[in-house]
């Protein structure tokens, strides 16, 4: 405990905590709960059966009622604990309930039916976390088909959106050619105007070459992107001119030396945009829901939200789906955090 | 083995996969260009680098950009342009007729008002919450602290989600028997009808915008800050000021510029506001959160009787509006510089 204070307490070299260090902790701390608390309580509201998850006010953990098998009854029985008319409690399982009286008998005693009013038993609970949620969630809601959906839009999108981006940034970074400040001055002007401004042109676009239901509608239009275009074209300045010349003379070509020299180079400044890429295309929702209109092409985004747009919904597998499509970048970003948080800060984009 | 370490050896694991899989592409493209160099030479070779890039640009963004003027002045419900009648300006004119511009109800495409209304009570209320906590939040995490790296990872962490995720967690979580009214109730109050009752809508929506997305900010702001010269405060407080004096004067002022990006950075995106909203609301109850993009969305694609031309002009308005909001910002960063 010592340790924790003093731990604690040895801030910003001075040897006691001034009063302005307890407020930033407590900011950190209520931040920290603000932050996490609203994804841990979707987790541990995932595990909850469908009945206790209509419970109010709600619980913190997922409970389910214990039961019981009792020979000469096909399902377990649920156990309860009850108070008998002599005040004292046992632990019976219920085997009918009519109106409001339970009909209860005890597990050791299987024979005997004991009658009790309903308010004299109480459920005996226990913390479960149990996987239901998530397996009928996966079958009732075709995740496997969207997962796919979604892995192969990130990773191919990705794939094209470093490939033309980097040439284009080569070309733009180290060739004198005409033209060059008109391709310039067009890229730049566009980059305010997003991609939601032009929907139904784009759309019209699409459908004329028969790309909608089709993933490659999703993954190519947002590929040549200014913005990564420009950090790329950024960082390739910095590269020296002297560096391309030797290897003209050494006789490269010219794609060699994009490829072998520029590229290999350039890893910092693709390594932030790869990571943009995939945190874009993995929660792209807009572009996709126009797209695609058959459920066997939705990405995760769009299957999600048209799930939670059915009748009768059942929150209990809404949750754990949306649970398992926050995984993957949960992951990710555990592993990369650092990466990605220096990352934007660097080039303040997103 | 530490999360740390076995995380950078994945990455690494990673990167190492993703370079022989580029490898492989590489050669293969290598051939490729290689012909092409020797057919155009190398002063055509610039042109052929930008060709993919440009291609895909000019197909799905500069094209689609001069069609969306096309749209905008034809009318019908024909989605094809060349079943499309020329209107002129009939479509703008719809739009932008009202008796009284004040007042939704007397315009003739109401719902354009609206959401117009909407989205700019959003904008200010975002942008201001937004840029205030991150303000303090970066302020906070640029004091010497412990586990700075942890917490600035804590912050950011939301805006790693996905629009979709972030508007299902606060459903479930103020919807009206979710865990905020359960807190609420257990305290001895009235449940709140959080996502029923419009002001409150309108407030939360503002609330889960700013909790999904203040990280991304902070962490700019951060990093302004933390490019401030360290020197500069001592040699402050050698000259006796004091650290509000040190705030005030140094901290501020060099900040601006950042301050600045920072400012239209959100106003820019939260004039484009979607996918939260729509998976958190859908727009209601009612109108009272919708906004522009869902007007166009909705009006082009969701409606039964397509607006095509309709949903064009809002957008072209839309488009100029942001133009001129990147503008300002590209004039107030040079006159920073």
């Amino acid at each position: 405990m010592s340790t924790i204070t003093s731990f604690l307490t040895r801030t910003r070299g001075t040897k006691k905590l001034h009063f302005t260090d307890i407020i930033t902790y407590f900011y950190l701390f209520l931040g920290t709960v603000l932050m996490f608390g609203p994804v841990i309580w979707l987790v541990l509201s995932s595990f909850k059966t469908q009945a206790e998850i209509v419970t109010f006010p709600p619980r913190l953990l997922p409970y389910r009622q214990e039961t019981v098998v009792v020979e000469g009854y096909e399902d377990p029985l649920p156990l309860f604990e009850v108070t008998l008319e002599d005040g004292s409690t046992a632990e019976l399982a219920q085997v009918r309930r009519i109106g409001l009286e339970s009909q209860l008998i005890d597990p050791a005693n299987p024979d005997e039916i004991i009658k009790v009013p309903i308010d004299q038993r109480e459920p005996i609970e226990k913390v479960v976390f149990s996987l239901d949620n998530y397996i009928e969630g996966v079958e009732s809601f075709n995740f496997a088909r969207y997962l796919r959906n979604s892995v192969i839009v990130t990773i191919f999108a990705t794939l094209l959106t470093l490939l033309i981006n980097s040439m284009a940034a080569f070309a733009l970074a180290k060739y004198h050619f005409k033209g060059r400040e008109a391709i310039f001055f067009i890229m730049l002007s566009t980059l305010m105007v997003p991609l939601s401004v032009i929907l139904v042109p784009v759309f019209l676009v699409i459908t004329t070459i028969n790309w909608n239901n089709n993933l490659l509608g999703v993954i190519v239009p947002a590929a040549a992107t200014p913005t990564g275009l420009f950090l790329l074209r950024q960082y390739m300045l910095t590269i020296p001119d002297e560096l391309l010349d030797a290897a003209r003379m050494d006789g490269a070509s010219e794609w060699r030396i994009y490829s072998q020299i520029i590229l290999p180079l350039s890893k910092p400044a693709l390594a932030v945009l790869t990571i943009f890429s995939v945190m874009w295309r993995w929660n792209d929702f807009l572009w996709p829901l126009i797209v695609l209109s058959r459920s066997e092409f939705f990405t995760l985004q769009v299957g999600l939200n048209s799930f939670q747009g059915e009748l009768n919904v059942q929150w209990n597998l809404i949750l754990a789906m949306t649970v398992l499509t926050l995984l993957p970048i949960t992951f990710v970003f555990a592993l990369l955090q650092r990466n990605i948080t220096t990352g934007i800060a660097t080039t303040g984009m997103k | 083995m530490t999360t740390q370490s076995l995380g950078s050896s994945i990455s690494e694991g990673f990167s190492r996969f993703s370079y022989a899989i580029s490898n492989l592409v590489v050669s293969i493209l290598d051939f490729i260009f290689g012909t092409l160099q020797r057919l155009v030479g190398i002063k055509g070779m610039p042109y052929i680098f930008v060709l993919p890039n440009l291609l895909v640009f000019g197909i799905f963004i500069l094209f689609p950009m001069l069609l969306n003027f096309v749209y905008a002045f034809t009318g019908g419900s024909q989605f094809f342009l060349d079943q499309r009648p020329w209107v002129g300006t009939a479509n703008f004119e719809q739009l932008l007729t009202c008796d009284n511009f004040l007042d939704p109800n007397t315009c003739y495409q109401d719902r354009f008002w609206r959401s117009i209304f909407g989205t700019m009570a959003y904008v200010l209320g975002q942008v201001a919450w937004m840029v205030v906590i991150s303000i303090i939040t970066a302020l906070i995490l640029n004091r010497s602290i412990r586990a700075r790296g942890f917490f600035r990872s804590v912050f950011f962490y939301p805006v790693l989600l996905s629009p979709i995720v972030v508007a299902l967690i606060w459903k479930w979580i103020l919807q009206e028997n979710g865990l905020l009214n359960g807190i609420i109730v257990s305290l001895g109050y009235e449940k709140l009808p959080f996502l029923v009752d419009a002001q409150w809508a309108r407030f939360w929506v503002i609330g889960i915008s700013v909790w999904a997305f203040m990280g991304f900010y902070t962490l700019i702001l951060l990093a302004g800050l933390q490019s401030i010269p360290a020197d500069l405060y001592e040699a402050a407080s050698i000259d006796g000021a004091n650290e509000w004096n040190s705030f005030w004067s140094i901290t501020l002022p060099l900040l601006m510029p950042t301050m600045i990006v920072v400012l239209v950075l959100s106003l820019i995106r939260a004039v484009q506001v979607f996918d939260i909203v729509f998976a958190f609301t859908g727009g209601g109850p009612g109108t009272a959160t919708l906004y522009i993009v869902q007007y166009i969305y909705e009006n082009g694609f969701a409606s039964p009787n397509k607006l095509y031309g309709i949903a064009a002009g809002a957008s072209l308005l839309m488009a100029g509006t942001l133009v001129v909001l990147t503008l300002v910002q590209l004039r107030l960063r040079r006159e920073e510089v």
